[in-house]
């Protein structure tokens, strides 16, 4: 059994694992640079994350509501729970009553908003349009919103604690968490020792809703932007390192399209065992654990059996998994 | 730095140098996202710079509160895309008329170099971080003569000024070969509110116009020559 860190972590108490084809090995996060070469390029997810859990007022009752997708007016993915707070398992809340096509949402601090759309795959999935668009619906959010959050942590996240120290555009609802311990000390000695540093912007969505068919549907697909440079990049690196399996799904699916181009797009690839990786070589994430969609996209690096050495190793030798946990680079070949 | 099209950030934006930066930079074609804490003033702001033709949006924050800063770094981010220019005019000058020294409450002191320092810090943490990944930006630290000069009366603003110069400077050293470069300018004295709030008896006839002082802080961020990374210059 893997723990989850429980409240997040200074980047100096981070352990890493290296998963390289059926080699394991256990590092400090800190000797990243050493476990990378000139030449290799690192690319990091550079979405802000939102404050994307809302309390409203919806069907005649008190409900919260986490956004599933980048904000736009018209059309926002959302995603109702009932009565409660992150503090409970989202699997033991109450259903939300369920809603139709025009009902309103009245969200604290005033925002209103409509749905327009209930999802064929839950009730409990809408697409909302807001009663205000641009700075004015940006300040709401902010002002309503905070993180969104699981009962495994100890307290309540203030927004500065889920943002990695390259955060940009806030187009993630949920943490694109694999950033969070690269601290510049980390970065900066990476691009000494000759290793490129690109981003690209992914919005990350939510992990976890507590309904199985919404799950078993997640991750929903999500909006990526690519820069022209980071394209430049990936076709002059010897290797490349996704950050987060966000980057790993943004540079595949767009690549899966025929070249990999500059530009935005969404993506519905989910990548399991087998899957071809024609961009990445590898990835460095969380410890995750079977059964999560993110452990079956490690599959498509390293085989099953490995992936299940790697799992007992990491419960023995003490990581810890989920957003605040330790590390893994995994590659299929060794060594990286 | 090339101003047309760039995203830009002003703090301390609805009055005086913070806003006629905030017109001059929408005039030369940049879009600019004004922030400043009392919600009337920003609006007339953003509406004057729209009704001339600029992109221009508010964002109704304090610098100061630790609370607003990724709301701050978010929004901006949101509507500008990418923050090329941050520029770190907010500050405020503590309890007027100026106490000496002696006479100033530690808490007030405190609170000048919360919003004058830490606040500004803050939110370059916050912004610098892209910047570096992209490899290119331009902090701007509005500083004063008072960060140089031991005046009677000025020690708290001066200070906070002193201490935001040399994290400037560190900030400088620190990101040295990475694109971003970060300045402290000083304006020099100018006929805005916040001189009329600490030298009530000036002959505002003696004091720049905060239009003329914009102009050269643009150049000073346009042109890398006139103000190199960790440089202190005068507008």
């Amino acid at each position: 059994m893997i723990a989850p860190a429980r409240a997040p972590r200074a980047a100096s108490d981070v352990k890493l694992l290296q998963i390289a084809g059926t080699r394991l090995s256990d590092h400090r996060y800190a000797d990243l640079p050493s476990l990378l070469a000139p030449g290799d390029l690192l690319v990091v997810n550079d979405a802000a994350t939102l404050p994307a859990a809302l309390a409203a007022d919806a069907g005649g009752q008190a409900v919260e509501i986490r956004l599933a997708g980048e904000l736009h007016p018209s059309h926002t993915r959302a995603v109702l729970f009932g009565r409660g707070t992150w503090r409970e398992r989202t699997e033991d809340r109450p259903a939300p009553p369920a809603l139709g096509p025009g009902d309103a949402v009245r969200f604290v601090g005033g925002l209103g908003a409509t749905v327009v759309e209930i999802s064929p795959i839950s009730p409990r999935l809408v697409t909302l349009a807001f009663d205000r668009r641009g700075e004015a619906l940006l300040a709401a959010i902010y002002a309503a919103g905070r993180p969104v959050q699981y009962s495994y942590l100890a307290a309540s996240l203030p927004l500065w604690a889920v943002q990695t120290r390259f955060a940009a555009r806030p187009w993630a609802v949920e943490a694109p968490s694999a950033g969070h311990p690269l601290a510049w000390e980390t970065l900066l000695a990476l691009r000494a020792r000759g290793v490129k540093l690109a981003r690209l912007t992914h919005a990350a969505g939510l992990s976890s809703t507590g309904d199985p068919a919404l799950d078993a549907a997640l991750p929903l697909p999500e909006r990526y932007d690519i820069p022209a440079e980071t394209v430049r990049a990936v076709e002059a690196a010897s290797r490349v390192i996704a950050v987060g399996t966000t980057v790993v799904r943004a540079l595949e699916g767009a690549a899966a399209r025929g070249a990999l181009v500059p530009g935005s797009g969404t993506t519905d690839l989910r990548l399991g065992p087998g899957s071809p990786l024609r961009v990445v070589d590898a990835l460095l994430t969380g410890v995750h654990v079977p059964g999560e969609s993110h452990y079956a996209l490690l599959g498509a690096f390293v085989d099953e059996l490995t992936l299940a050495r790697a799992a007992e190793h990491a419960a023995r030798s003490g990581y810890l998994s989920h957003e605040f946990g330790d590390a893994v680079l995994v590659s299929a070949h060794a060594p990286l | 730095m090339k101003i047309e099209e760039a995203g830009c950030l002003v703090t301390g934006a609805s009055r005086g140098l913070g806003r006629a930066l905030a017109e001059l930079l929408a005039a030369r074609g940049a879009r600019v996202v004004l922030v400043a804490r009392g919600r009337d003033a920003l609006d007339e702001a953003v509406a004057a710079i729209r009704a001339a033709g600029g992109r221009a949006w508010g964002i109704a924050a304090d610098v100061g509160d630790k609370d607003a800063v990724y709301r701050i770094a978010g929004e901006a981010a949101a509507l500008l895309g990418e923050v090329d220019l941050l520029v770190h005019n907010a500050s405020t000058l503590g309890p007027t008329p100026l106490p000496l020294l002696l006479d100033m409450a530690c808490e007030d002191l405190a609170q000048v170099l919360e919003t004058n320092t830490v606040g500004p810090f803050r939110l370059s943490k916050a912004i610098a971080g892209p910047m570096v990944l992209r490899g290119r930006g331009v902090i701007v630290q509005v500083s004063s003569d008072a960060a140089v000069g031991a005046y009677p009366r000025w020690g708290a603003y001066g200070s906070s000024k002193a201490a935001s110069d040399l994290l400037a400077r560190t900030l400088a050293a620190e990101l040295a070969e990475s694109g971003v470069r970060v300045i402290s300018v000083d304006p020099g004295e100018m006929d805005t509110q916040m001189h009329a709030d600490a030298m009530p008896e000036a002959d505002r006839s003696t004091l720049a116009d905060p239009r003329k002082v914009a102009a050269r802080l643009v150049a000073l961020v346009e042109d890398e020559a006139l103000a190199p990374s960790g440089a202190r210059v005068a507008a």
